[in-house]
């Protein structure tokens, strides 16, 4: 019920608010259960001396991640990043200060692993991992949505979703895992796809999407399914294919390879380009989840592998699928491995493969929302900075009128949706709630100064996230929109094929 | 004693310095995490550690009157620390004598730079909040530093001839004893007392920030993983 939860009002600015300590302690979310702890290789239940074991592993970790280890030394407490957290900003829960947040940590580092812990606890504020720091753990650390943006203002970069990607993993090694992501984790290893969806259900639906295009454009736009031999691999996040405004990017990106008259497929078995292994931390599970997409690659036998709207995706895939499947040598090398297909449809356009009506959207304003893996955590061309030029470039395109918000709260600043990093659950629609207004302060003053309405980006969690928190924020709900959609609004269709 | 002590504290804080840089080099790192925009080039990601370094450029994004106190603590520390030449060095050169108002007004600055940094550990809410004892103690020790250092250049002045003679036979091994002869040569052993606290323990608190920021993944990165493959060396297959 929407209508139960409080609203923050929306201010002409964003405010650092005043602390609130332990406003947000309440606020855990739902406990894994055993199966979707076993397949996942994690313990079923909170393991008999899981203290001993959570301090064990935490040592294991910091062997294994020079991130950690290095970040529970050096922190100064200087507070730059105070006041920088969306979840803080939204709480004033003073554990939802990176600091702080990581302070639950490091309390615990200090004790088992430093001279200064072990001798004067007290001075240094060391704790033991008991009970009641194992409760903080699970909550504060589900409060983090690993957006990165407090590792921008770092003096020394010292990245919280690092520490709290850590912290789960060491959860779950005990038998403490939080249900969503498990739970997600468990159907991609099962059917191919966060949403669970088996192949004849995503066969039903790109048939009954390719009628629709054929009777709005009038064009015999394909979806492919398992096509052997094609040029192209798609992955996109499964959201794409059954939920509003998703969809309309998929045939967004359907029309860019019809138009370019590229081939392409997408896989029954790779149809997730999401890998929450990422949000809880686990190497192994980022791998097997990704294993999936290279192996359709080389089944299927395409050129090139293009990653739908999607922003930890396109994280995991810039970043980490040349590490955890690669080499990728048996592709194309002409193109990048992964392309994401802002990419892909920009380099069409500057070949002059593509043209566009931009008066198709002229009924819209539309501003742009970076979500914080491609911004922080990403690169799209050669060029630094590209992830945030590349989709404007192709909003530019399409659109006749674009206006960007603060400049405090895009490309690397940007805010987070509030969703992000395994958040995405209603159990704590609290927390995404409140962590949604800075974003909301932001986009409402584009709305209220420059009759904004349209946010444009390019992730399938931002778009399920905003599209819960416009309405209770007093904007419409389907203001919210895939840079695809904007393209397959203003896209010419059989004006001109193929690449030159 | 002096010897022994002096001799005592840089060992510890050499060893226990090296050792936390062993340590850092050792743990792994298992994928490319470089926060981005980031530099596509090793040479782009020198310059970036430069800038970090050199201009605390993170910082100023952050927080405009943080980045003048931090900024002024350690630029002023650094003219301080080049003044301290002149205790070690015999004959001195002629450019210290130019330098000596440089240095002194460095070390005001620097005083009032902790006395910012400490008013925001007290007045701020956030900043109050996140700071624990070791935190505050920390920037008293410093305070405690540059104001007995204050103390001698400007009211109670040392036997400067006997510390820079004692100073000067550090480097041999013979037990060097100070004079106490006068309230100045009071305030100069807390003075040594108290740097010896600051390096003993160096090593072992946030300190390491001064070698930690090397090792730090998402500035010391290139952001060049689609062209080159990172191997995690803990799972290389």
């Amino acid at each position: 019920m929407a209508d139960a939860y409080e609203v923050p009002e929306l201010l002409d600015d964003i405010k650092t608010p005043a602390l609130k300590p332990g406003s947000m302690g309440h606020l855990a979310p739902y406990p894994a259960v055993e199966k979707h702890m076993k397949p996942l290789g994690f313990p079923d239940a909170r393991v008999p001396d899981w203290e001993k074991r959570g301090v064990e592993k935490l040592g294991e970790m910091l062997k294994k991640y020079r991130s950690l280890q290095v970040y529970m030394d050096i922190c100064v407490k200087c507070g730059a990043c105070t006041d920088k957290c969306h979840y803080f900003l939204g709480t004033g829960d003073p554990n939802n200060m990176p600091v702080q947040r990581a302070e639950l940590m490091r309390r615990v580092y200090r004790r088992y692993f430093t001279p200064a812990g072990r001798l004067f606890p007290g001075l240094v504020k060391a704790s033991d991992l008991d009970e009641e720091m194992l409760k903080q753990w699970f909550t504060y650390f589900h409060q983090c949505s690993q957006c990165r943006r407090c590792s921008v203002f770092c003096p020394y970069g010292i990245d919280t979703a690092e520490i709290s990607m850590a912290a789960r993993e060491i959860m779950d090694a005990i038998g403490v895992g939080h249900k969503y992501t498990t739970e997600i984790v468990a159907k991609v290893h099962e059917l191919g796809n966060n949403l669970g969806i088996p192949k004849p259900a995503l066969s039903g639906t790109l048939q009954f999407l390719e009628e629709d295009m054929l009777e709005t454009t009038g064009h015999e736009i394909k979806l492919p399914l398992d096509q052997e031999g094609a040029e192209v691999l798609l992955v996109a996040p499964s959201a794409d294919f059954f939920s509003e405004p998703h969809i309309q990017s998929l045939m967004g990106y359907a029309k860019v390879f019809h138009q370019a008259g590229i081939s392409y497929t997408i896989s029954s078995y790779a149809s997730e380009a999401a890998n929450f292994g990422m949000f809880i931390g686990s190497f192994e599970q980022k791998k097997k989840i990704a294993k999936r997409v290279a192996e359709q690659a080389r089944a299927l036998k395409v050129k090139r592998v293009v990653v739908g709207e999607c922003g930890h995706a396109w994280r995991v895939a810039y970043s980490f699928w040349n590490t955890l499947n690669g080499p990728f040598d048996f592709l194309d090398p002409r193109y990048p491995v992964p392309q994401h297909i802002c990419e892909f449809t920009h380099d069409l356009i500057q070949r002059g493969a593509l043209s566009f009506d931009k008066e198709a959207n002229d009924a819209y304003v539309v501003t742009m929302h970076d979500s914080c893996n491609v911004a922080r955590a990403s690169r799209m061309g050669p060029n630094p900075g590209g992830q945030f030029t590349i989709p404007r470039d192709l909003i530019r395109a399409t659109c006749n009128h674009f206006v960007d918000m603060d400049e405090d709260t895009i490309c690397e600043k940007t805010l987070c949706c509030g969703g992000g990093g395994g958040l995405l659950t209603d159990e704590l629609m609290d927390l995404r709630i409140k962590g949604a207004m800075p974003r909301m302060t932001a986009l409402k003053r584009v709305v209220d100064g420059h009759k904004v309405n349209f946010l444009a980006l390019i992730c399938a969690i931002c778009k399920a996230q905003f599209n819960k928190m416009l309405p209770l924020y007093g904007m419409p709900m389907d203001m919210v929109g895939g840079v695809h959609q904007l393209v397959s609004n203003a896209i010419r269709l059989g004006a001109k094929k193929g690449v030159v | 004693m002096l010897t022994y002590l002096a001799y005592t504290v840089v060992g510890v804080f050499i060893a226990g310095f090296l050792w936390k840089i062993f340590i850092y080099a050792r743990s792994a790192a298992p994928l490319l995490i470089p926060t981005t925009p980031a530099p596509v080039t090793r040479g782009g990601v020198l310059l970036r550690l430069f800038r970090e370094v050199a201009f605390f450029e993170s910082l100023f994004k952050a927080d405009k009157l943080l980045w003048i106190a931090g900024y002024a603590f350690h630029a002023t520390l650094v003219l301080v620390l080049v003044r301290h030449i002149r205790y070690f060095y015999d004959p001195l050169p002629a450019f210290f004598a130019h330098y000596q108002i440089v240095g002194l007004l460095a070390g005001l600055a620097m005083v009032g730079a902790l006395g910012l940094l400490w008013a925001r550990r007290l007045l701020i809410d956030r900043v109050c909040h996140i700071s624990s004892k070791a935190d505050h103690l920390l920037l008293l020790l410093l305070l405690g530093i540059g104001g007995s250092g204050l103390l001698m250049d400007f009211f109670l002045r040392p036997d400067i001839v006997a510390i820079k003679k004692a100073m000067a036979a550090l480097w041999g091994f013979p037990g060097v004893n100070l004079s106490v002869a006068s309230p100045g040569d009071i305030v100069f052993i807390a003075h040594l007392l108290m740097v010896a606290v600051l390096i003993i323990i160096f090593p072992f608190s946030k300190l390491m920030h001064l070698g930690g920021i090397f090792f730090s993944p998402t500035r010391n990165q290139v952001d060049n993983p689609r062209e080159k493959r990172h191997v995690n060396p803990w799972y290389p297959k």
